[in-house]
């Protein structure tokens, strides 16, 4: 059994509105039935766009707000139903580390007093003296100074406060950590601080979190699961690393594409799926699939009558889509919407302070990523994709470095394939290349409709090819030939 | 390369980073204290303050002679407009009676200031507690806190509805005429006053993110209300507070001048004192202005300290 | 000559007993016509103070600014006020990070688009209103004749930073400020603002010159980037020359430091050390020596210069920068 097991929740907000005594006049569905799993000691990421409900998700799991409907279960114990008092008492088990770190500590406590009231509230330590050694322990593992007791939260810099707030859920030794965009308030350089500490802290104590941010590439870091939750319900649900490979919900294809990626080399070739229009009201969601409104591959049928619900597509990949499939294999096309070119058109690459030629590796890279884009076979799309990177970043060490990243792909690749039946992995491979491609894999900067690949031969050609096949044979594209067999 | 050892290059680094002074622990109420002390506005404040209450403590020891002896009682001819001006021995000239003015106004500084404390604590004791039952209603109590905290506000309300003026006279009016009444009614004037203040500031407060944490360490609701919310809501209460004193004073005087006050002529109070030059004003105008001008700067000095406090205490400004 | 010249720019704030603190310490830059050049830095680093610096917008009081700013060859420093309202709004228009709070929440979107229009272009009555219809629709607002009606509040997040655009780019400004104008904005809705802006310079040859935190953006749009730390340019080159030679360590560091997207799970990440706060003036040495993995004596001795270690047209201040890439994976950990 998983440690922690959402079923059904639901979280309606009623509009209330009266002189004296309020009258509820509609509902906000902040939360409109998710049901997931977080096995213990693994990292679940939600992620979605503001007013998706992810905080108000992660908030009701510690009964911060009402539960309306459905069953939070943590090891065995039912949080929606507990009474009040034995809710409070079981908040010890279930801690949270807010987004913004100044306003989650009270600006008029010094950090020894915000630190001991948690272990107060659940008598934790027979005196302060006790409270003291174990927070001074606590602020060590954080990596605080122990001076740090009797300062205030205005006397330190953001990461610090950050640190502050997670020593703060870490003293009550809690089984799960709920993050609330742990690092979106941090400056860039200090977000690696804390990404890296809540890592460390995860090896070392064994903890299960659920990381929930509105920013892709920091929930595919951190998380071993990842959830995309769109107008209050998940509609995707799969392991970080597949669901980068190959997002089948069409929201999950356009949130991808629309994460810039600061590199120009990746950035070039990728393309972006632009939406249309704006998120519906939670008040006043759309019937049918929440996403239909804003679906570039909405279809006259289903989508807007009947509402998907969320189903294994194989590898642990669930998705809440009708179509998931068509849409993977390009049989569907776009209805709305429109696919860009990430980088501007007519950006000018400055010749003299562009050198490609100066340094062979990238002079090779460059050259490569030109011609991967026509012959690539689209199994192997991914990997020189994964691969590129450390090429980019270490190219004395190019070849050993390179190595890692694809070795792991590939050990990754058959344990997911295992768990499909057979026939269907071809076709999953199939598809895991066509996703690829309308996200990120590698094609000059043309908009090319990712989904109308029949229009396009030599795209054709490489989708629709059996892919267990092409895709062993393929390597020759990569660029380390040796080790990608 | 330049060769260096390590810990010279730490030391260097250290010599240049140190310049910032480290703070340790300085908490938000010592930080806006120092900030207190270097403005000018709270120093001239203060300073009139002091003086204020400096000579509502040792006046009456002070003034030469007694405040309600009519002992100059010839001197002067209300009725004739004939009236005494500031000279040797009655430095602030005589009253309508033939009393000393300058005695008077020394011993008058304690009854008003006893007027504005005292008003102010009932406005502020009251106001407190029904700003804290119903902001703690409000943040934490969920649906009956906020229907009781509904009921209460419509209550306070209704209070704010009532002219303040027609309330005190009202009060007056079953009282009877005396400084007590006064008192009461300037301060029940205040309670909404302070009750709205605190709950509203409660109210800001509870939805800020470390309610939230102290809610889901488990702490439980009293002590979240008690120890997060409350000293947090504070500010906006204490500058009330001093500004009131202001307020009170001359609400006092205003209601004294109603013919309210204290009709005792041997307890001499600021606000009376006007009162009863009104009807000489045009023939002796100084028995007006020493008391006016009295109220006016003892108001000032709190303003000035008030608006100085809610300057220290603003959390934007801190730096 | 291009468009905008910043030669030096100086912004010191101060003055009434508040010690001075140097928000801008000698930036120098250029945008042409039709490029999009980019500021780079966390906050503190001086790229906001630039923008509003070159825009006119800084409050007057204990300001000090040092150095030029010529744009198409008239200095904005020595320009009398009114000449400068003049040039503002209709030759450079700036776009804010906050949609909501730069728009007049109580005015309809189109007179505040048609108040512009008579400002700068003259334009009167239905006129101006058909004119403003066109602008929204240009930017991609839908139904334009019936938001002109509306009022902030009723757009949502984008549509107002579309509705704020159209009026930057109300009368063809040639010079475009975009102080981190989709920071605010989900992620989808921020590529439809990076397409439209990448539409306005490529279609409109307008000027863009965007100020960001956001290394991501940066790259598939900026023709020039310059990465500022605490208020000087410390590293500036094109947008591939520096996303493939980091030269810096403080720009090396980020790029490192920054999760990303199509990057394996499971690599650690390297992250800088301390804050922004630790940082040494630039007259003792390299604001980013305290932080720094790279540091020598040689740091910690007055400002580094520009130079150009690497190659021709990309510059870095730096005594000791990062040139060989696989001696700078070690140095971090």
């Amino acid at each position: 059994m998983s440690l922690l097991e959402l079923d059904g929740v639901k979280v309606h907000f009623p509009i209330k509105k009266g002189l004296l005594f309020d009258r509820t006049v509609g509902h906000v569905y902040a939360v409109d039935g998710v049901s997931l799993k977080v096995e213990a000691g693994e990292t679940y990421g939600l992620v979605g766009e503001s007013g998706c409900g992810k905080t108000t998700l992660g908030r009701s799991v510690l009964r911060l707000v009402d539960i309306t409907e459905g069953s939070v279960v943590l090891d065995g114990t039912d949080l929606a139903k507990l009474p009040g008092e034995e809710m409070r008492r079981f908040r010890r088990r279930l801690q949270m580390v807010f987004q913004d770190p100044l306003g989650s500590l009270n600006p008029r406590q010094n950090i020894e007093s915000i630190l001991s009231e948690g272990m107060i509230a659940h008598g934790i330590g027979k005196d302060q003296e006790e409270r003291r050694e174990k927070i001074k322990a606590i602020l060590d593992k954080v990596g605080l100074p122990s001076n740090a007791l009797a300062r205030y939260p205005h006397e330190f810099s953001g990461g610090q406060r950050q640190r502050i707030g997670i020593a703060r859920a870490l003293v009550l030794e809690p089984d799960v950590i709920i993050c609330d965009e742990p690092v979106s308030a941090l400056d860039v350089s200090v977000q690696a601080q804390v990404i890296n500490l809540l890592e460390e802290l995860q090896e070392e104590l064994g903890l299960t979190y659920v990381v929930i941010a509105h920013d892709l590439a920091v929930v595919r870091h951190i998380s071993d699961t990842i959830g995309v939750m769109y107008l209050g319900s998940l509609v995707e649900e799969a392991p970080s690393d597949a669901l980068y490979a190959e997002p089948k919900h069409p929201y999950t294809k356009a949130l991808m594409s629309a994460v810039p990626v600061p590199d120009p080399e990746v950035e070039d070739k990728r393309e972006r799926i632009l939406l249309t229009g704006d998120l519906p009201s939670p008040a006043n969601p759309p019937t049918g699939c929440r996403f239909h409104t804003r679906c570039p591959w909405a279809q006259a049928e289903r989508c807007a009558t009947e509402r998907p619900q969320l189903r294994d597509v194989g590898g642990g990949h669930r998705v809440a889509c009708h179509y998931a499939e068509d849409i993977a294999s390009g049989k569907l096309t776009l209805t709305k919407g429109e696919v860009v070119s990430a980088t501007r058109e007519g950006v000018d690459d400055n010749p003299e302070t562009d050198t490609p030629a100066k340094i062979p590796a990238q002079a090779e890279k460059i050259s490569k990523a030109e011609k991967p884009a026509k012959t690539e076979k689209p199994a192997e799309a991914e990997k020189s994709a994964q691969a590129e990177k450390p090429v980019k970043a270490e190219k004395a060490e190019k070849a050993e470095k390179a190595e890692k990243p694809v070795k792991a792909e590939k050990a990754e690749k058959p344990a997911k394939a295992e768990g499909a039946e057979k026939p269907a992995e071809a076709e999953k491979a199939a598809e895991a290349a066509e996703g690829e491609k309308s996200v990120e894999a590698g094609k000059p900067a043309q908009a090319e409709k990712p989904a109308e690949a029949d229009d396009a031969p030599a795209e054709a050609e490489a989708s629709d090819a059996p892919a267990e096949a092409e895709a062993s044979d393929a390597p020759e594209a990569s660029e380390e030939p040796g080790k990608a067999v | 390369m330049a060769v260096a050892t390590k810990s010279e290059k730490i030391q260097r680094l250290a010599e240049l980073t140190a310049v910032s002074e480290t703070s340790t622990g300085a908490s938000l109420w010592r930080e806006a204290f120092r900030r207190l002390k270097s403005s000018k506005m709270a120093i001239v404040g203060a300073v009139i303050i002091v003086l204020f209450v400096l000579i509502a403590v040792v006046g009456p020891f002070l003034a030469p002679y007694s405040p309600s002896a009519q002992t100059w009682r010839g001197e002067v001819f209300p009725n004739q407009g004939k009236f005494v001006g500031a000279r040797d021995g009655n430095w602030f000239g005589l009253d309508h009676l033939g009393r000393d003015l300058f005695s008077r106004m020394l011993v008058g500084a304690r009854q008003t200031l006893l007027v504005g404390i005292v008003a102010t604590l009932i406005g502020l004791v009251a106001g407190f507690v029904i700003g804290i039952v119903s902001g703690a209603a409000a943040t934490l109590g969920g649906d009956t806190g906020r229907r009781i905290d509904s009921v209460i506000m419509r209550f306070i309300d209704m209070m704010l509805a009532l002219p303040s003026l027609l309330l005190a006279v009202s009060i007056a009016a079953v009282m009877g005429q005396s400084l007590t009444t006064v008192m009461i009614a300037v301060g029940v004037v205040q309670v909404p006053v302070f009750a709205r203040l605190l709950r509203g500031s409660m109210l800001a407060q509870g939805n800020a993110d470390y309610v939230l944490a102290a809610q889901s360490l488990g702490v439980r609701k009293r002590r979240i209300v008690l120890s997060q919310i409350l000293p947090n809501s504070l500010s906006p209460v204490i500058v009330q507070a001093t500004l009131s004193l202001a307020t009170a004073i001359i609400e006092a005087a205003a209601l004294s001048y109603l013919g309210l006050g204290n009709p005792d002529p041997a307890i001499p109070e600021w606000g009376v004192m006007l009162a009863q030059a009104q009807r000489f004003f045009s023939y002796a105008p100084a028995m007006a202005v020493y008391p006016a001008v009295g109220i006016i700067i003892t108001a000032l000095g709190f303003t000035l300290l008030g608006e100085a406090m809610r300057e220290a205490l603003d959390p934007k400004l801190r730096g | 000559m291009s468009l905008l010249t910043v030669d030096e720019l100086t912004v010191t704030f101060g003055g009434r007993g508040r010690k001075e603190s140097r928000a801008v310490d000698g930036i120098s830059f250029e945008v042409d016509q039709g490029q999009v050049v980019g500021l780079v830095g966390e906050s503190g680093c001086g790229k906001s103070v630039t923008s509003l610096a070159l825009m006119g917008l800084l409050p007057a009081k204990g300001l000090t600014i040092g150095g030029r700013a010529e744009f198409d060859g008239t200095d904005l420093f020595t320009m009398s006020p009114s000449a400068r309202r003049d040039l503002r709004g209709s030759e450079m228009a700036m776009i804010f990070q906050d949609p909501l709070s730069s728009l007049n929440p109580v005015v309809p979107i189109g007179v505040q688009v048609t108040e512009i229009l008579e400002r700068h272009r003259g334009m009167k009555g239905e006129a101006a209103r058909k004119e403003a219809a066109h602008l929204l629709d240009r930017v991609g607002i839908p139904d334009p004749t019936r938001r002109l009606k509306e009022y902030p509040h009723q757009l949502s997040g984008g549509m107002r930073q579309r509705a704020l655009i159209a009026m930057a780019v109300a009368c063809a400004p040639r010079l475009l400020i975009a102080d981190e104008p989709t920071t605010a904005l989900d992620v989808t809705i921020q590529a439809q603002i990076l397409e439209l802006l990448k539409e306005l310079v490529d279609q409109e040859g307008t000027a863009l010159l965007m100020i960001t935190h956001d290394l991501g953006v940066v790259a598939g749009l900026c023709d020039q980037v310059n990465v500022l730390y605490a208020g000087k340019v410390v590293e500036s080159a094109g947008r591939r020359e520096l996303f493939a030679h980091p030269t810096h360590p403080y720009a090396h560091g980020l790029l490192g430091s920054i999760p990303r997207l199509d990057a394996p799970r499971g690599e650690p990440l390297n992250p800088i050390r301390g804050s922004i706060n630790d940082r040494i003036a630039w007259a003792d040495g390299c604001a980013f020596a305290p932080r720094c993995d790279r540091y020598e004596m040689g740091c910690l001795t007055g400002t580094p210069e520009l130079g150009e270690p690497r190659a021709a047209g990309h510059q870095v201040r730096c005594v000791n920068p990062v040139l060989d890439d696989a001696k700078a994976e070690e140095v971090p950990a």
